[in-house]
């Protein structure tokens, strides 16, 4: 039982490892994520302040934020499934005698990994650009943005999987990942809304929003572990 | 293909066997919407809303319903996922539309009390809110299944069992938000009159659920009989030339 344990650990931890280290020679999904990321929060400084002498609310800050997380880690999720179906790589990780779910807990944790470096370079420049307070309580914004995270490519790497094969993958996974992590972006927008306003005097609801993210990660990473098994397998 | 024998020929399911309960369902729901609307004029009118409060004894059985098909889809998308049960992916899909299509019913006759009760067509209220994401995630289980390529009816039914489990962390929403909209405790505090109309109109509503979905599986058996059949004429015609 507990050999077992620990080769499930070490081929969980071997294909986060491959991921990042794939990722650490081309910095292909860093770069491109994290330009998107800014990108998005530029476009929303263009929309909403720039021009204007208004200064936004910590609610439409928190919202900008958690948007461009969102929609940049659906190009992290795309492109580290893109790379398995390149010389039909997925072939030979299912057929390796590694459990489903040990190739589950290795794609989340390097999609996490990925996507939540990226957030540590937007989050200061959201700060700078809305002169908001993000560094005040600094430790409990990354924790939400983690559970966040972890809540997002839980569902995410399900559909990537599923849709691996599918021709129009790129137009569907964001059609379908988006509805289903709206508890994700609601949380964690609430929560990072109650961090950034200085006018809330203490810090428990935002602690319950944040123990929220971490219910919701239970949940999708227990769903995800069990539908990635039959989804993987393929048509 | 080698030597195949003539495929023989299967006559489809639906023309035969178990039309018993369907014909009882269809003509219970039949008598039933020609007794209802007479039920729901004669029901007392409520005194604070007035008449519009009438539009309950229609838009809460479709909402019901909405929940209904989701937990009906994520049901038979589980026995498909882990049971390769083809009759339950049959069943999900089913469901997925009609869930569609009550959630749209009550997507329009919700506002349309609302505009009179509070107003405005639409608040980012709790309840209401909840209620487009489960229709928007049953919309993106039929995109997933129409547009999704080979492994669609996997990822749907993958996307059936997220829904399944938003909808509890919907809920909890609901009580952490402030709420404008009616609870389902109103229910009781109704008063026998009104209530005997509403439970009838619930069960009305959900036997023409059952009504259409079997129509509905009915519909995709024969549908793939007939694909079948157009295969093994194909056949057919191959060996004999």
């Amino acid at each position: 039982m507990r050999a077992r344990q620990t080769t499930w650990l070490r081929s969980a931890a071997g294909i986060a490892w491959k991921d990042l280290a794939i990722e650490w020679h081309s910095r292909e999904i860093v770069y491109t994520m994290g330009f998107l990321a800014t990108l998005v929060v530029l476009v929303f400084s263009f929309a909403l302040v720039a021009g204007q002498d208004s200064k936004l609310g910590p609610g439409t800050i928190a919202g900008i934020l958690w948007v461009a997380v969102l929609f940049s880690g659906t190009v992290a999720l795309s492109r580290t499934f893109d790379r398995e179906r390149e010389g039909e790589a997925i072939r030979s990780l299912l057929l390796s005698p590694v459990p489903r779910s040990a190739i589950y807990a290795g794609k989340l944790a390097a999609t996490s990994c990925i996507m939540f470096f990226v957030e540590l370079v937007v989050t200061p420049l959201v700060g700078v650009f809305f002169s908001a307070p993000v560094a005040e309580h600094a430790a409990w914004l990354a924790l939400q943005l983690l559970l966040g995270t972890i809540g997002f490519a839980a569902a995410g790497v399900v559909f990537s999987a599923a849709l691996l094969r599918s021709r129009s993958r790129d137009a569907l996974l964001g059609a379908l990942l988006f509805p289903v992590v709206v508890p994700v972006l609601m949380a964690g927008a609430r929560g990072t809304t109650l961090l950034l306003d200085a006018e809330v005097p203490d810090l428990d609801p935002a602690v319950f929003w944040t123990r929220f993210l971490g219910a919701v990660d239970v949940i999708f990473v227990a769903v995800g572990v069990w539908a990635f098994e039959p989804v993987a397998v393929g048509e | 293909m080698g030597e195949s024998p003539l495929p023989e020929y299967h006559p489809p399911v639906t023309s035969s066997q178990n039309n018993a309960p369907f014909a009882v369902l269809l003509a219970v729901s039949a008598v039933g919407f020609l007794a209802v609307p007479f039920l729901i004029v004669l029901a007392p009118i409520e005194p604070t809303m007035g008449i519009i409060q009438k539009i309950f004894y229609f838009h809460a059985p479709i909402a019901w319903l909405l929940l209904l098909s989701t937990g009906v889809c994520a049901a038979g998308s589980i026995a498909y996922l882990f049971a390769g049960s083809d009759g339950g992916d049959r069943l999900a899909h089913a469901s997925a539309e009609l869930g569609v299509l009550f959630g749209a019913c009550t997507l329009v006759t919700g506002p349309m009390w609302a505009r009179v009760a509070w107003g405005v067509f639409w608040t980012w209220d709790a309840r209401l809110t909840s209620s487009l994401l489960l229709w928007l995630m049953l919309v993106a289980y039929l995109l997933a299944r129409r547009y999704g390529g080979p492994g669609a009816k996997k990822l749907s039914a993958a996307l059936a069992l997220f829904a399944a489990a938003d909808a509890p962390l919907f809920y909890v929403s609901v009580n952490v938000w402030r709420t404008i909209h009616p609870k389902t405790t109103v229910v009781p505090s109704l008063g026998w009159p009104m209530a005997r109309v509403f439970l009838s109109c619930l069960l009305l509503f959900t036997i023409f659920f059952g009504v259409l979905l079997m129509l509905r599986l009915r519909l995709e058996k024969a549908r793939v009989a007939l694909a079948e059949l157009e295969i093994a004429h194909e056949d057919a015609r191959e060996a004999r030339s």
